[in-house]
This record gives C-alpha cells, sequence and structure tokens, in this order.
C-alpha cells in the first residue's frame, strides 16, 4: 500500500519535471515567435542596407584619397577623405598622380587609369571592359556609353558615376572626382602639412633636425598631439572626462549613501518610520534612473562631466545605500557588544565594532560599480554631451568616419577593461591585505 | 603572553613602544590615504565642474525648474494624462521586450561561454584563456556602440537594441555563471561520465541543476539592469520608451505633460521590476543573496 503511494508520488514528481523541462522551453519559445513578428524582423530584412555594413567594413581598415577637379576654374584638388583636414600642401600631390601635357593621369591601381582632359573631359580606362569617355557638353553630360549600362555604371544627363572595387570616379557639371583606396588609418600620426608626415620615429629621435624652427621631439609631440584630423589631445581629455565621471560619481555616492544606510539598517534605526521612508528615498533615486537624471540635471547644470557624475552620484546613491544597508543588517553583534564593553561611546562602536566588518563587502561592491559606472559613463557621455561618448556619437552620426569610430571603440574597450583590472586589482589587495 | 613576561619590565616597555610606533605609522598611513582620496575627489569635483558648460553653484538653485515645469505643464492638462499613459503603454511593453528578449538571448550565450571557460568542466581546456578573454570584450563594449551602428546598418527600431544589449549581457552574465559554476559538485560530472555521458549531457544534467537558482538569480538581476539599458539606448533612436521621450522632450516647454506620463510609466516599471526581482531572488538563493 504504502509502496503504491510512493510510486505515486514519484511519478507525479517526475511528470512535474517533464512538463518543467518541456514547459519552460517551449514557452520560451513562443515568446520568441511573437518577438519576431512585433519586432517586424521581417519587415527589418527588406529594409536593412547591406552596403551600409560594407561601408562600414571597409571604412574601419582603410581611407580614401580623392583627386578633385573644379570643373568651373580647373583647379586641381588633393585630399585624403576630401576633407581640408587632410588636404595636400599647395603644389604636392600623390605620387599616383601625375600629369601628361595639359591632362592629369590618376592610376586607380590594377590597371584602371583615370585620365583629366583640359575642356571638361574625362576618360576612363578599364581593363578587359570599354573605355569610358565623358565630357560636358553646355550643361549636359554627355558619354559615350547607351544603354543598357554595366552595373558599375550610373549616369544622367547631370551624373555619370562608375563605381569600381577599391575606386571610383564621379563626374558632374561642377566637378570631376575619383578616390582610390588603401588600407590603414591615414593620418594617424601626422597631417599632410606637418613637416614630420613621412618620417620614421628613428629619424625623428635620432636623425637631424626637421623642422629648423623646433627640436624634433618637441615639434613631432606637438604636430602629433595637435593632430587635427585625429585630434588626440582631445581624445585623451575625454577618456579622462569619462573615467573622472565614473570616480566622482562611484565614490561620492559611497562616502553619501554610507551614513544613510544606517538610517535605513533595521538594527541601527529602531523607528521603523525613519527606516521606511530612507528606503523609499532609496527606491526613489534608483527607480528614476540614470537616464532621466541625467535629462533633469543637464537642464541646469548644461551638458558636461558635472553633468554625467551627478547623475550617476544620485543612482547609485539609491543602488548603494539599498546594498549598505543589508549588509549593515546582517553584522555580528558580538563584535559590537565587544567594543562597547570598553566603555566606547556610540560613534567608536562604529567604527571599530561596525565597520571593519562591513568595510571588505562594500569596498568590493563600490569597486565593482566604479568599473561598470565607467561603461555607463561613456553612455550617459552621449546623452549629456561629456566624455568619450561624445565623442563617438558625433563620429557615428556623419556615418563616414567609421576608422574614427573604431578607434574610439578600441579606446573605450581598453579603458573599460583597464578599469576591470584596476578594480579586481585594488579589490584583492584591500581586502586580503587588510 | 609568555613572549613578555620573557622580557621582563623593561622588554613590556619596548613592546608597548614598539606598538604604539606600528599604530601611530598604520594611522599616519592611513590618513595619507584619505587626504589623498579626499583631494582627488574635491579636485576632481572642481575639474569637471570647470568644464562643465554651466557651474554647479550658479545651477544648484535651477535644479527643480525643469521637474517644476514638468509638473506646470501637467496639472492643467491632468484630465489627459490617463490617456497619454495609455498612448505610451506600447512603447514602454516594446521597452520591456527589448530587455527581456535580450536577457534571455545574453543568458543563453552565457550559458555555452561560461561552461566553456569554466576550470574543471571547460569542453577544451586549452581554449579557456580564449573564452575568457572573449567575454571581456563583449562585457567591455558599451551597448550604445553596438546599437549605433546596427542602427546605421538596420534602420531605427528595437532590433539593433535587442542585439546590442544581449551581445553586452552575454559577456557580463558569463562571468558571473561561471563564478557560480566554478564552485559546483564535480561529482555528478563524474558519476555521469563514467556511464559514457557526452560533455553536453554532463553539463545539462549534471551542472545545471546545481547551478540553476544562482543563475536564474543573476539572470533576473540583469534583466532589471536591462529595463535600464533599453530604455536608455531608445533615447539614442532604438525605438521604446526611450524614443518617445526624445520626441516628447524636444517639444519644448508648454507640452511637457506627455514627457510627464513617460516619466510616471517609465519610474513604476523600473521600481516594479526591482520590487520583483528582489523579491523572486531572495526567495530562489535566501537573504543575503546578490
Amino acid at each position: 500500500m504504502e509502496l503504491a503511494a510512493r510510486y505515486a508520488e514519484a511519478e507525479t514528481a517526475i511528470n512535474r519535471k517533464k512538463l518543467l523541462a518541456f514547459g519552460v522551453p517551449g514557452l520560451i519559445l513562443l515568446y520568441f515567435i511573437y518577438i519576431f513578428f512585433a519586432f517586424d524582423v521581417p519587415g527589418l530584412i527588406d529594409r536593412a542596407r547591406p552596403e551600409n555594413a560594407q561601408i562600414l567594413l571597409r571604412d574601419t581598415w582603410s581611407y580614401k584619397t580623392h583627386v578633385t577637379r573644379d570643373n568651373r576654374n580647373g583647379e586641381m584638388s588633393y585630399a585624403v577623405e576630401g576633407e581640408r583636414k587632410g588636404a595636400y600642401p599647395e603644389g604636392e600631390r600623390p605620387e599616383w598622380v601625375r600629369s601628361a601635357g595639359d591632362a592629369t593621369v590618376v592610376d586607380l591601381g590594377r590597371g584602371r587609369v583615370a585620365t583629366f582632359l583640359p575642356g571638361n573631359a574625362v576618360e576612363l580606362v578599364i581593363p578587359g571592359a570599354r573605355t569610358i569617355e565623358a565630357r560636358l557638353d553646355g550643361r549636359r553630360v554627355v558619354t559615350n556609353l547607351s544603354e543598357p549600362y554595366p552595373d558599375y555604371v550610373s549616369a544622367s544627363n547631370t551624373r555619370l558615376q562608375v563605381t569600381l572595387p577599391g575606386a571610383r570616379l564621379t563626374f558632374t557639371r561642377s566637378r570631376t572626382e575619383t578616390f582610390r583606396y588603401f588600407g590603414g588609418w591615414e593620418l594617424f600620426f601626422f597631417t599632410l602639412d606637418s613637416p614630420y608626415h613621412g618620417h620614421g620615429l628613428g629619424s625623428i629621435l635620432f636623425g637631424e633636425q626637421i623642422d629648423p624652427a623646433r627640436s624634433n621631439i618637441a615639434g613631432a609631440w606637438h604636430d602629433f598631439w595637435q593632430n587635427p584630423m585625429w585630434m588626440h589631445s582631445a581624445v585623451a581629455w575625454a577618456m579622462f572626462e569619462t573615467v573622472l565621471m565614473a570616480f566622482l560619481g562611484t565614490f561620492g555616492a559611497a562616502l553619501i549613501s554610507l551614513p544613510i544606510a544606517f538610517m535605513a539598517a533595521k538594527n541601527f534605526a529602531p523607528l521603523a518610520a525613519v527606516r521606511f521612508a530612507f528606503r523609499r528615498v532609496f527606491d526613489f533615486l534608483r527607480g528614476v534612473d540614470g537616464l532621466i537624471w541625467t535629462i533633469v540635471l543637464s537642464r541646469a547644470f548644461g551638458p558636461g562631466p558635472l553633468t554625467g557624475s551627478l547623475a550617476i552620484l544620485l543612482t547609485d546613491t539609491g543602488s548603494f545605500g539599498k546594498m549598505f544597508s543589508e549588509a549593515l543588517e546582517n553584522v555580528d553583534k558580538k563584535q559590537i557588544d565587544g567594543v562597547a564593553s570598553t566603555g566606547a561611546a556610540r560613534l567608536h562602536r562604529y567604527r571599530f565594532g561596525v565597520i571593519p566588518q562591513v568595510a571588505p563587502v562594500l569596498l568590493s561592491q563600490v569597486l565593482y560599480y566604479l568599473e561598470s559606472n565607467t561603461r555607463s559613463a561613456t553612455i550617459i557621455g552621449a546623452i549629456t554631451g561629456g566624455g568619450i561618448g561624445l565623442l563617438l556619437t558625433q563620429a557615428m552620426i556623419t556615418q563616414k568616419d567609421w576608422e574614427e569610430v573604431t578607434y574610439y571603440i578600441v579606446l573605450v574597450v581598453l579603458m573599460v577593461m583597464a578599469m576591470d583590472s584596476l578594480s579586481g586589482w585594488l579589490r584583492r589587495r584591500l581586502i586580503k591585505g587588510d | 603572553m609568555a613572549d613578555i613576561s620573557q622580557h621582563g619590565p623593561d622588554g613590556l616597555d619596548a613592546t608597548r613602544a614598539h606598538y604604539y610606533a606600528l599604530v601611530q605609522k598604520r594611522r599616519l598611513y592611513g590618513g595619507i590615504t584619505l587626504a589623498i582620496f579626499v583631494l582627488l575627489l574635491v579636485s576632481g569635483f572642481m575639474l569637471a565642474d570647470e568644464r562643465n558648460a554651466g557651474g554647479f553653484w550658479s545651477g544648484l538653485p535651477h535644479i527643480f525648474d525643469f521637474p517644476a515645469d514638468v509638473v506646470a505643464d501637467t496639472i492643467p492638462r491632468l484630465h489627459l494624462l490617463p490617456e497619454h499613459l495609455l498612448n505610451y503603454l506600447p512603447s514602454l511593453l516594446e521597452t520591456i521586450n527589448i530587455a527581456a528578449v535580450s536577457t534571455l538571448l545574453g543568458a543563453v550565450a552565457a550559458m555555452v561561454f561560461s561552461l566553456l571557460a569554466t576550470r574543471g568542466l571547460a569542453r577544451w581546456p586549452r581554449a579557456i584563456p580564449l573564452f575568457r578573454r572573449a567575454m571581456d570584450v563583449m562585457r567591455a563594449v558599451p551597448e550604445i556602440v553596438i546599437a549605433l551602428m546596427l542602427i546605421f546598418v538596420l534602420g531605427g527600431g528595437p532590433v539593433p537594441a535587442m542585439i546590442a544589449i544581449a551581445f553586452h549581457t552575454a559577456g557580463a552574465l558569463g562571468k558571473l555563471f561561471s563564478e557560480v559554476a566554478e564552485n559546483a559538485d564535480l561529482k555528478p560530472v563524474e558519476g555521469l561520465s563514467s556511464v559514457g555521458a557526452t560533455w553536453t549531457q554532463r553539463m545539462w544534467l549534471g551542472v545545471i541543476p546545481q547551478v540553476a537558482p544562482n543563475w536564474l538569480s543573476y539572470g533576473l538581476l540583469r534583466f532589471e539592469i536591462n529595463i535600464r539599458a533599453s530604455a536608455i539606448l531608445g533615447f539614442v533612436g532604438a525605438g521604446g520608451i526611450g524614443y518617445e521621450l526624445k520626441n516628447a522632450m524636444s517639444w519644448g516647454q508648454g507640452k511637457f505633460d506627455e514627457a510627464a506620463a513617460i516619466f510616471i510609466l517609465l519610474f513604476l516599471t523600473i521600481v516594479l521590476f526591482d520590487q520583483l526581482s528582489s523579491y523572486a531572488r531572495h526567495k530562489l538563493a535566501g537573504p543575503g543573496a546578490h
């Protein structure tokens, strides 16, 4: 009889487990199906622009150099990324551009050659394909091509564009422009107008003086640090600001919430009403969340690192207050009694009876938050306008400086990992070494 | 005690003097560390104040200006508030959905990563450092970076935010999961391998049941964090309530009543899930859990 009951009991237990083992994954699967349609994933696949992904991937590791002719006055200009900051100084040009009589011949690599002919005409030789010729006839763009065009050509009365792997030619009424891709990050150390461009580290350190006005090391450092394309000094400042936001926010919150946490702990605040009030304050600070704090504070203080650090400080005062008061509730009463038995005053009881017990726990939580707040500071910086987060979003919004975006991402990842190791190292040292 | 008596009265004095000197030194070092720390904090604060657009002391009196504006705009149109709240419910649901899906996906990836990166459990022990580094990098990438890049490729909407948060979650949970799995009892695993179970079976039947409560507790904590993250990502264009908040803010003064509705919804949601997850975590792992 008893055996039968046990069998039945085991059976129901197993059935329940079976239901759980299949029911939970089933529910999750159903939820995913719902999300698939709620997030309109099929529509997303239609809307996705894979060509953007291509641009993004290519720009992260390569750069392009533009050769442009103003068709109104025939003036030629050469610039990295087509930006003024990357322009070649007057009278200089890339070595893959040469003159042939009145024409300018641009070698686009892989045997492709574009020739800027006088009289606002252009010729593009592509190996294994028909040579493309175009000229400006009055206000119209006239080409030697006829429909249907090859898929790398788009042409109309006002515009001709030929897109080739690693190069492109655009011909419009106002200008003739071609660019060619090269691997690497352009002008990372020196821009073209710096006398140190093209010199290696060895020749700067040990070679003869390059710029007569400045010593090599000082001049090279200045030109590198103030590089207008990459703005190394501004980036370093922005990184520092981000770390500063995390540091001020985290430790400021820890200092503020430690005394208040006593008022929210069961064993230190005998009055239930006080405890309740402080706990709700902590819940409120945490519940409003960094996003809303950032918005509210930036209205009062304007954008900048102070706003970011105060937003982190307010949110984390809520988190720390809750965690600290929970830690305080778990302290051992004996140690406090021991200190009290020596006739210690209340402040001494806390200092020598309570703090040594909770310090390792609190410190490790604070240090953990320091690391996580470095990441938050990047995000808050993007909203409130400070630190590396701002540079990152600015570079992303232009949608063309992906090499700078990559650079910033690498820096952010290294920064967060460095803070991670620092906080881990401090945790081990302070907690074990104490 | 025995040590002191051997030295006689003079020895005791010497010991005491030595002890006091040590205490003094310790206090001095502690004091210096504290002073440096306070100095850093104060000078950091002053530096941040200097580099901010508006100063701290000049802005402090205006700190309640914006909340006051919001309240002032809301009160005359209080009768519209329930309608606004209802209007923004779908986008709130989207924010919560983003958080839920990304937590689920991230947790699944974290399960695999953490088991592969735990000593004693890993499928390929030589690849442990590789998986650990991978998790470190995933953890270090802020969500906003991936979200903005995906928005460029996929266009705005919830999916970029979902992928971005899931990526970060996989790294963050992976580390915590791995710390839990390190303490798992290996006996069931050995028992299973003695009957010829594959690695997947050993993990699924031998390890997961042991670590499930702790993992679930960490997962719930992450869910709560991810709700905040998905609201923030909305603010930079990834859909959900954050996006609506940005729009409502841009309408400017006099029309902050819709922003007020969003503030209320966001606040209530965060508090609700905060309380729910802390209740559930206490149930799962008892008091003192993370």
